[in-house]
């Protein structure tokens, strides 16, 4: 069963998987994902993750114009909804 | 300094860098000196890596993007690379340098941990990493992209000759004018599921799990991990820059049995055919050689045939000189073996030592050459009118495939 999409745990399952990956710096909604050193490869794991927790399915044409990690909580929980 | 010089003089291939990650631990220093007290790190019938954690050199996103065999080779080339004083920058054009690893399988931990995957979730599970991590050539990209080398970069894979074969292609390479420069050796990771049944289902591994190399009651290799890197420099350059020498690469020929997908060639008459060109590029006979640092896996096969080797390529010097094998100490690390082998080689002839076969005790009557017993043998340097003259060494390797590859070291 896929995990409820609210905007609090939307934003632990990807902090807690930016970790995961490696994110070089502090993870904030803030925090762009160049900042953090994330690339196309760390978006598709964050994608298998986001999408195992929540049954939300993120492509790569959707995640291409998102710039914060607040952008990808956002897309997630609208998509989600 | 990049040309040969108008002499027509061969440039030479120098070694300024060591750094090895083994079985005996993380770096050169406790390879060379826990096999010459005569000790092994192989606990439980294998050769693992027990005091190797990727946490203590590798941020944790460089660790999760990278195998293992990458892992091993990273680490080692930082190793060899802080030792020949380049920690900071390279010392040459970066154009001018290249990364040349081997390896025997490649990240083949990974490719099983994701055909798991693929199995129990499906496609859309599988990592986007998967491909980086387990392709071979992942440890030559690894260590050119965190050194800025921008020369050539590739894998070499040819089984257990892959680091022989890597160091050989990096002496080419330098004498060709084609680099100044070269990182290169060996990693393997390979134990996995996968890789420890097919090689017990070929007959290859031990059933007792113990390395005693050309001992009678030898019964197989016993599986080992790890890596090896040297630094290879165009002598001039590094004679230029000041470098400290550790040895040098005098000599290097490969061949191939065309014989049998696994078995050596039981004459052992293309690993001689190797052996004696080696000595022809280093332009020296069989005379000049005072240490061999065997293949010696251990298996029935090719001890025999790699005895037959030395005593068919080296006539009746095979006899005088001491032959010992690192693997009685660290088991078999596959495509790594050649280049950690080539590294205790060249720290065995500064500490004018030939190691010992670690546990060999009992003679079969087929192997009759001295495969140093007991403790570490001290050699002795020859004195001629220039004054006491580097030891020379061979250093065998043999691959599943029927590839032989030998190197010739001064150290």
């Amino acid at each position: 069963m896929a995990t409820q999409v609210t905007n609090e745990a939307v934003e632990k399952v990807i902090f807690d998987g930016l970790v995961e990956i490696g994110a070089e710096g502090e993870v904030t909604r803030e925090a762009t994902l160049e900042s953090l050193d994330v690339d196309s490869l760390d978006l598709v794991e964050l994608s298998q993750i986001i999408e195992d927790e929540f049954a939300v399915e993120l492509d790569a044409d959707a995640v291409k114009d998102v710039k914060t990690v607040g952008d990808v909580i956002d897309l997630v929980v609208a998509r989600g909804a | 300094m990049t040309a040969p010089a108008e002499t027509g003089a061969r440039r030479r291939a120098v070694i300024t860098g060591v750094g090895a990650v083994t079985p005996l631990g993380v770096g050169a220093a406790p390879l060379i000196e826990r096999w010459a007290a005569g000790e092994c790190g192989i606990a439980h019938g294998v050769g693992a890596c027990t005091e190797f954690d990727p946490g203590d050199h590798l941020s944790r996103k460089e660790a999760r993007r990278q195998d293992r065999f990458t892992q091993f080779a990273v680490v080692a080339a930082d190793e060899a690379l802080a030792a020949a004083g380049w920690a900071d920058e390279l010392p040459y054009d970066p154009a001018r340098v290249a990364s040349v690893l081997g390896t025997g399988i490649g990240g083949l931990g990974s490719l099983e941990a994701q055909q798991d995957l693929l199995r129990a979730k499906g496609a859309k599970a599988v990592s986007p990493l998967a491909v980086p991590l387990l392709m071979g050539n992942a440890a030559a990209a690894a260590v050119a992209m965190r050194h800025g080398i921008h020369g050539q970069s590739f894998a070499v894979i040819s089984a257990c000759a892959a680091g022989a074969h890597a160091i050989g292609q990096a002496m080419r390479m330098i004498e060709s004018g084609d680099a100044d420069a070269v990182v290169t050796g060996g990693s393997e990771a390979t134990l996995t599921s996968v890789a420890t049944a097919a090689f017990a289902s070929m007959g290859a591994t031990s059933p007792s799990g113990i390395s005693r190399p050309f001992d009678a009651r030898r019964d197989g290799f016993v599986m080992g991990e790890g890596g090896g890197v040297l630094v290879l420099e165009e002598a001039e350059a590094a004679a230029a820059r000041g470098a400290e020498v550790l040895g040098e690469l005098r000599g290097y020929a490969a061949t191939s049995d065309a014989f049998h997908l696994t078995a050596p060639e039981p004459s052992g008459r293309d690993a001689a055919r190797a052996i004696g060109l080696a000595l022809a590029d280093a332009g020296l006979g069989a005379a000049d050689v005072d240490y061999v640092n065997a293949h010696g896996t251990s298996t029935p096969l090719n001890d025999h045939s790699e005895t037959e080797a030395l005593k068919l390529a080296l006539g009746e010097d095979a006899r005088r000189l001491p032959v010992s094998s690192t693997k009685s100490s660290i088991g078999h690390l596959l495509g790594a073996a050649g280049a950690v082998e080539a590294i205790a080689t060249v720290e065995a002839l500064r500490r004018e030592i030939a190691p010992p076969t670690v546990g060999w005790s009992e003679r079969d009557p087929e192997l009759d050459l001295d495969y140093v017993p007991g403790e570490a043998r001290r050699l002795e340097r020859r004195v001629t009118d220039s004054g006491p003259q580097p030891l020379i060494a061979l250093s065998n390797s043999f691959g599943f495939g029927g590839h032989n590859a030998v190197l010739c070291i001064s150290g």
